[in-house]
């Protein structure tokens, strides 16, 4: 059994929760007192049906104003595969939360309410997942019910969003007609849509083939710690541990450790559990070398001729997070995968609008939930790659100095 | 070794954990791990073992000590902590309140007494972070938590102000005072967990196994036998073959029906079961919808 992780974007309206508690209710995933919670809080709030919607809530302060504030994670397996949901809310601080939940994600599924077809929210979650780099898409056109099962309205949406489509980086792109109320082609294929003959959602979400989508081809392991027992029985041992993000890495490998650029080759990959004869991303492991070079957590394990670049001025596009919005010459902190560094703000190039993908040229600041291309100075090398080949070695966070909070995302565009 | 260099779901999430700890030993001056004879902190242990080896895991235990824990449970940690060759660090509830700095009020369990001197003894180590095994499958709360879940100098979680977490990334900076809880089980479900044990062969404390104990039901849990815990007019000992789903205080942990007496069979159990653990098994998260979440905010694991 594998395990995919995916996010969930669309509005309450949209039917969202609805879908996901179906999803986990057919699945199997809720248990007896959550439901028994949720049918006391339906007969509370005067519903005359079981609101699926409100396993789906959280918090206090969010029942109380009935709002979703944050990413919320949700669980589910099937005999084929484990699921973690990213489910990411409709309406406040959207971009924010949504470039959080979509970021290590396999697959993203957004839905449209089959009244309404495509909206501007659509075509915003749309390029968020492409901006992310995501590589699956489903669209869920839901509420199939309430236009009379009609394939003529399926077939305008889905047209519609194909056209959209073709200006973003989306690989693979299923669209699915649904209706998560009735669970019509959700785990089962609906007897009432027979001019469909796609797969339901579940029986997608099993089926899609993950595998490709990691890079096996550049070795790319950041040093995340070195092992050094000092014990009798281990007294010369020093391994370097982390977890591998790219390529497949074997014992005999020739390797390169940046920045140092000292060359070496790997006499050992192990685990706790024993030897690893080939090490590939998300593994965790701990690397030994035939030669006693120098080491230490934020150097980058890579080979002699397939290295990222290290560099020192990066253009990115970045998600700003917070209120006090980023503007160039703004000092701050990026944490790449396990290297710290400081930064300075060269440029903004342009602010994009993620509904319209217009460049707005005369951007002087990124503000909360913006997205913009910016050139950053790094006060020592990163070793990055471009986004779109690794997401691990091509994203990084950007941090404030004083408070420390979390206050962008970065995807590399360019680097030297 | 597969040719399509895939991880089943065990060894994914297995490779996630060892991945937060070594980020939370590289990335703080004094973390500790949180251990509670529990099967969650079993597993904690056992990642945390895996993430050094050969070297030793580079971090104190911690334990917030009731003074109402199963003997099976406080024997196992002993144990353990020993063969690993760890520090101990117990922060004991009863002493606490021995000492006249927090007061016990009848009838009411001291799970929530613990956050308190949890406070007090990560104040006094200087811990400035601490690995806990809680799981986002366990409690809505918990599902809206981050990995490295931050919080300020009076331990307190502020749901509505987290960090945003990208990637494998976590920012792990800090002033003075604050600290951060990072959760490596956060994706592992339940069952997740179990299966862990089985493929690993982890050992856990005897009471997670069907055994022959005396009983009482109270709110519809069924309760331990026990000096701790009095009992009220009409509630009637009888003796049955229990075993527990979560570990924790005596007098707040309920036991369930079963003769699961091996890991498969608790598996089995565990996947037919239609009520969550804590559901079922825990009083302290059923006084009000929102128990945990205000627990959390005032520094609760």
């Amino acid at each position: 059994m594998d395990l995919l992780r995916f996010a969930t974007a669309g509005s309450v309206d949209d039917g969202k929760s609805t879908l996901i508690g179906r999803l986990l209710y057919d699945s199997k995933a809720i248990f007896e007192d959550q439901l028994e919670a949720v049918e006391q809080t339906s007969r509370a709030k005067g519903y005359d049906y079981t609101n699926l919607a409100l396993l789906t809530d959280g918090l206090r302060a969010e029942r109380e104003q009935g709002i979703t504030i944050d990413v919320a994670y949700r669980y589910f397996a099937t005999p084929k595969r484990k699921f973690i949901i990213a489910d990411t809310p409709g309406h406040i601080q959207y971009t924010r939360n949504m470039v959080t939940g979509a970021s290590n994600v396999d697959l993203a599924l957004i839905l449209v309410d089959a009244r309404n077809g495509i909206v501007e929210q659509t075509r915003r979650h749309a390029f968020l997942v492409s901006l992310l780099r995501v590589p699956h898409l489903v669209l869920c056109v839901n509420k199939m019910d309430l236009v009379g099962y009609d394939q003529v309205v399926f077939d305008k949406i889905k047209q519609e969003f194909l056209g959209f489509a073709t200006k973003l980086t989306i690989p693979d792109l299923e669209v699915i007609p649904i209706s998560a109320l009735e669970g019509d082609n959700v785990v089962q294929r609906s007897t009432n849509m027979p001019w469909y003959d796609g797969p339901s959602l579940l029986h997608h979400l099993e089926n899609v083939h993950i595998a490709s989508d990691r890079n096996l081809v550049d070795v790319r392991l950041p040093v995340q710690y070195v092992i050094r027992p000092q014990s009798n029985e281990f007294h010369d041992y020093r391994g370097y541990a982390g977890q591998m993000v790219g390529g497949v890495l074997k014992p005999g490998d020739e390797i390169m450790v940046l920045p140092s650029g000292m060359t070496s080759h790997v006499s050992h990959i192990e685990t706790a559990d024993g030897p690893v004869e080939e090490a590939f991303p998300p593994m965790s492991v701990t690397v030994r070398l035939t030669d006693d070079i120098d080491v230490s957590r934020g150097d980058m394990i890579c080979r002699p001729h397939n290295a990222p670049r290290s560099a020192q001025d990066i253009d990115a596009m970045v998600c700003w997070m917070v209120d006090e919005p980023l503007r160039p010459g703004q000092r701050i902190l990026v944490k790449h995968t396990t290297r710290w560094a400081k930064a300075i703000v060269k440029r903004l190039h342009y602010q994009l609008d993620v509904n319209t993908l217009h460049r707005n040229m005369s951007a002087e600041e990124l503000k909360l939930n913006e997205i913009g291309r910016v050139s950053l100075r790094i006060a020592q090398p990163l070793f990055v790659d471009e986004y779109a080949r690794n997401r691990l070695t091509g994203g990084f966070i950007i941090v404030d100095e004083a408070t420390n909070v979390t206050v962008g995302a970065a995807m590399v565009v360019d680097a030297s | 070794m597969p040719v399509d260099y895939r991880l089943s779901n065990l060894r994914a999430l297995e490779a996630e954990s060892i991945h937060i700890i070594r980020e939370v030993a590289a990335e703080f001056e004094r973390p500790a791990l949180l251990f509670s004879g529990g099967k969650d902190s079993c597993v904690m242990l056992r990642l945390a073992e895996k993430a050094f080896w050969p070297a030793r895991i580079p971090f104190a235990v911690l334990h917030i000590d009731t003074g109402h824990n199963f003997p099976e449970v406080l024997e196992f940690r002993d144990r353990r902590v020993k063969e690993l060759g760890l520090r101990l660090v117990v922060g004991s509830v009863q002493e606490a309140i021995d000492a006249g700095r927090i007061r016990e009020r009848p009838g009411q369990s001291r799970n929530r007494l613990q956050t308190q001197v949890l406070l007090e003894t990560v104040e006094k180590h200087g811990f400035d972070a601490l690995l806990g095994g809680a799981r986002r499958d366990e409690e809505k709360a918990r599902a809206k938590e981050r990995v490295f879940s931050f919080r300020d100098e009076f331990g307190q979680w502020d749901p509505k102000n987290q960090r945003p977490e990208l990637w494998n990334i976590y920012n792990g900076r800090i002033h003075p005072g604050e600290s951060i809880r990072a959760f490596p089980l956060s994706n592992w479900t339940e069952l997740d967990v179990w299966q862990y044990i089985a493929e690993d062969g982890l050992e856990i404390p005897s009471i997670y196994f069907a055994h022959q104990r005396n009983v009482f039901y109270r709110d519809g849990m069924l309760l331990a036998e026990s000096d701790v815990l009095p009992r009220r007019e009409g509630e009637e000992v009888f003796s049955a073959t229990v075993r527990y789903r979560t570990v924790g205080d005596i007098s707040c942990t309920g036991a369930v029906l079963s003769t699961a007496s091996t890991v498969e069979e608790i598996i089995a159990e565990v996947a037919t079961s239609r009520v969550t653990e804590r559901g079922a098994t825990r009083a302290d998260d059923r006084f009000s919808e929102a128990a945990m979440e205000d627990r959390k905010r005032e520094g609760y694991f």
